[in-house]
């Protein structure tokens, strides 16, 4: 190859990247957004600010990638609120029951329940053969329904909740809360897990072609009872920190969050038909979840209004975001044509 | 090389779905270092055999020697580590990963303990350069033509050291060039010992490349030979059963008046000044390279991608195909090249997609009458001679000769005056070939005028009254049915 041929490909080489950087049209939007809102109201743009949408996110980025992972494999968990509310509850009255448990020991507790509830989904779906939208669904009222029946319809309120374990998500490390810094921990892994795994590499096969992946050998339905196990385990460790930090484990605590887990994966770019997601996309699409709620409240709109608010912003998120790629893959395969 | 011990043997195999035979006492062997057609009307069993030696079905009867060994699979892994390795028809690439990691699938490349992509793309770029294939191991294979995406496939064969590498109809979506570049491929994998089994439909392309055939009907063995002894219709009355005289049953027709007249139709970006005229009576083939616009020129006249500029006629008066419903209300038909996406809804029944053209026909008062709808369909189903256990059955569930019967028989219920057909007999077996011609030839003998796209030249010679060439955009030759010659349509295909 001539000399002549270096410099278009190296611009094709360079668009390319920004394309494959899938998660810019989102990161635009989220700038966009914050800029407009900080001209409204100064006190967006601080760090103590900051700190607060981090610590509301916390939660919902874990439970989001474990929503993601399933997603990616072309099914939905439905019962992931549902297995928060379950192992938050139960989890509750075991430490009032002992109050001298450590945290963590109450963190692992709650995983392995978790893990219990997502591994029954897990067999429902990918050995009994139930598709994953209805076994999740049943699952959803079937675990709230457990947390009536366990709880007897009442509630475990701060008072009760030893100081050990409200420390769980309140405490800190060198200034970084307990929770996000869990949250880093989660994100961390899981993207080890997807990037660097076999296993991990295998979700996305069975996701993109499902078919094809049992003809290389794959061993689909171990895969997909894996991603339902694993998230029946972020939830339960989800669950555990959700009543530290609110201090009460109610009968309603988490319903309907699948939605937002949803939203965030969707908003973060996993793609809803299977086979493609990136751990970057479900954390930036559950920022931008987080940085909507806050702003919102922060301009002052009524609380009535938030949800429909949220909602439009959203749709015009994934909009804006579909509209740039598209842009910049017209550029990207005008400038290899020259 | 050739006269080596068998590295695999296939004795006795039998196999049964449910009540249905599949396989009965079928038997293969194959040499290091041979390439092996397998050949096989649809439904011959070729798919349950090859799909027993890769351990994705068990074999009720019957055993499977490896290398001298007799073994067991009990599923596809077992039999890739072994060395046996397929590629199916169907492209079986993750359009999500990119290309490396659809070549070390399931065996990523792991250092202490983690996935290493660095020696995985470095490892994915030296096998594409042994192949010749100019591709950036990290595109997205959803980004790759079906010719990349098999040249994918047997990049991982090769990595996986395959000692038996089955091809299930490799070159059937594949330009004349692309079959030249495979074939090469083959023959190099030849050499290093790999033992190829090799399906194919086009019998004419298996002269030039296989060593011995094997043949199957009806799940049980018929032969082996050595490719050299045979003849085409050798291979044909094996695979049938029965003489196929003439697998291009053309009529001689006298072509009558014109009815489809084109005028420097244009539409920017896929084709432009394409002028041609369609007699009543007459098929028109179409050759050329696949992308040379020709599939674009028979959206246009089916209204699905109207035309910018230009003018279509019919009859001689001026019309507007502004979409297929206007295109359908002239008498046009279109059966497009890719029956399962754009041709038939799988999941409905043979009855359904039958009717689906012709619905508010079939339709009083905004009700479906549907007794005509079974009888129209019964009708056109016998008419194709469809394989069918009822017009109630899924169209998902026929072979693919039959789904493709039942494409044209949803067209004939139209009945149109304008046919075109996209690549009509594309991945199905000869005698459904042959019937199809059979057909294409006495709709023409109605006075029905048909335009056929095809790719396969023995096919455009066989049954065209007329050729046109198309390249780039534009037809570049014409020729009567004696001019036409393989060379000269090539010739007009290719860049001059």
């Amino acid at each position: 190859m001539g000399k002549m041929d270096m410099a278009p490909r190296l611009r094709a080489g360079l668009l390319q990247a920004v394309i494959k950087f899938r998660e810019a049209g989102i990161l635009v939007f989220i700038v966009a957004l914050a800029a407009v809102v900080t001209l409204r109201t100064p006190a967006f743009l601080t760090l103590d600010n900051f700190r607060d949408i981090l610590l509301n996110i916390s939660i919902l980025v874990i439970v989001a990638l474990a929503q993601s992972m399933v997603i990616i494999t072309r099914g939905v968990d439905l019962s992931v609120g549902s297995i928060i509310g379950l192992t938050a509850m139960m989890v509750s009255f075991v430490v009032v029951a002992f109050p001298a448990l450590p945290g963590p020991v109450a963190m692992v507790l709650g995983m392995l329940l978790g893990m219990v509830l997502g591994s029954f989904n897990g067999v429902l779906i990918s050995f009994g053969g139930v598709p994953p939208i209805i076994a999740t669904l049943g699952t959803l009222s079937i675990y709230r329904g457990l947390v009536f029946w366990y709880s007897r319809g009442t509630w475990v309120n701060a008072s009760q909740l030893p100081p050990g374990f409200r420390q769980l998500a309140k405490g800190s490390v060198l200034l970084l809360p307990n929770i996000i810094l869990g949250a880093i921990i989660v994100v961390a892994a899981v993207y080890y897990f997807l990037r660097y795994t076999r296993t991990g590499r295998d979700i996305y096969t069975v996701g993109s072609n499902p078919d094809a992946a049992r003809f290389a050998g794959i061993r689909v339905q171990r895969v997909i009872f894996l991603v339902y196990m694993l998230s029946g385990l972020l939830c339960g460790l989800a669950g555990v920190l959700w009543a530290s930090r609110f201090e009460a484990a109610q009968t309603n605590t988490a319903a309907g969050f699948e939605l937002q887990t949803v939203a965030a994966s969707v908003v973060g770019g996993v793609n809803i038909f299977g086979g493609s997601g990136s751990v970057l996309g479900v954390v930036l699409g559950a920022f931008l979840l987080g940085t909507i709620q806050n702003a919102l409240t922060l301009v002052g709109i009524s609380p009535f209004w938030q949800l429909a608010a949220q909602g439009l912003l959203i749709l015009l998120a994934v909009i804006v975001d579909s509209a740039i790629l598209r842009r910049l893959q017209r550029f990207a395969s005008g400038a290899q044509r020259v | 090389m050739r006269d080596q011990a068998p590295v695999m043997e296939v004795h006795h195999l039998s196999k049964h779905f449910g009540g249905v035979r599949a396989l009965k006492d079928v038997q293969l062997e194959l040499r290091a270092g041979e390439i092996h057609a397998l050949l096989g009307e649809n439904g011959a069993g070729k798919s349950t055999l090859i799909k027993i030696m890769t351990g994705f079905y068990q074999p009720d009867e019957g055993q499977l020697v490896f290398e001298g060994q007799t073994v067991h699979f009990g599923n596809t892994r077992d039999a890739q580590l072994a060395g046996i390795v397929a590629i199916y028809q169907e492209p079986s690439l993750f359009p999500d990963l990119d290309i490396a990691e659809n070549i070390f699938v399931g065996r990523q490349p792991v250092q202490r303990g983690r996935v290493a992509w660095r020696q995985m793309y470095r490892a994915a770029a030296e096998l594409l350069q042994q192949l010749g294939v100019a591709l950036d191991p990290r595109t997205k294979a959803r980004e790759l033509s079906v010719a990349q995406q098999q040249m994918v496939e047997i990049a991982r064969a090769i990595s996986i050291k395959a000692k038996v590498l089955i091809m299930d109809e490799p070159t059937s979506s594949l330009t004349q060039n692309e079959v030249a570049e495979l074939f090469a491929i083959v023959r190099q994998l030849r050499t290093t010992g790999t033992a190829i089994v090799f399906i194919s439909h086009r019998l004419e392309e298996l002269f030039a490349l296989v060593d011995r055939v094997t043949v199957l009907r009806d799940g049980a063995y018929v032969a082996t030979q050595e490719m050299e002894h045979v003849t085409t219709s050798d291979l044909i009355q094996m695979m049938v059963g029965r003489t196929l005289n003439e697998l291009f049953p053309k009529q001689a027709v006298v072509p009558g008046p014109v009815v489809l007249q084109v005028e420097q139709l244009g539409v920017p970006g896929s084709f432009a000044d394409i002028s041609f005229t369609l007699r009543q009576g007459e098929i028109v083939g179409m050759a050329g390279l696949i992308g040379a616009g020709r599939t674009a020129v028979a959206r246009t006249l089916f209204g699905i991608d109207p035309a910018v500029s230009g003018t279509i006629k019919l009859d001689g008066h001026a019309v507007s195909i502004t979409s297929p419903q206007v295109a359908m209300a002239l008498g046009i038909g279109y059966v497009p090249e890719d029956r399962k996406q754009q041709g038939l809804v799988l999941a409905m029944s043979i009855a359904n997609n039958i009717s689906l053209p012709v619905l508010s026909q079939l339709s009083s008062g905004g009700w479906l009458n549907t007794r005509r709808e079974q009888q129209l369909a019964a009708t056109g189903a016998q008419q194709l001679e469809v394989k069918m256990a009822g017009v109630r059955q899924q169209v998902g569930q026929l072979s693919g000769g039959n789904q493709q019967k039942v494409v044209l028989a949803k067209w004939l219920g139209t009945n149109p005056r304008v046919l075109v057909l996209d690549e009509p007999t594309r991945g199905i077996d000869v005698g459904t070939k042959a019937a199809v011609h059979r057909l294409m030839s006495s709709l023409a003998a109605q006075g029905m005028a048909i335009l056929m796209i095809s790719s396969e030249l023995p096919e455009v010679l066989g049954m065209s009254d007329r050729v046109l060439v198309m390249r780039e955009g534009r037809i570049t030759a014409e020729f009567t049915r004696v001019e036409a010659t393989q060379a000269k349509i090539m010739a007009a295909a290719t860049a001059a």
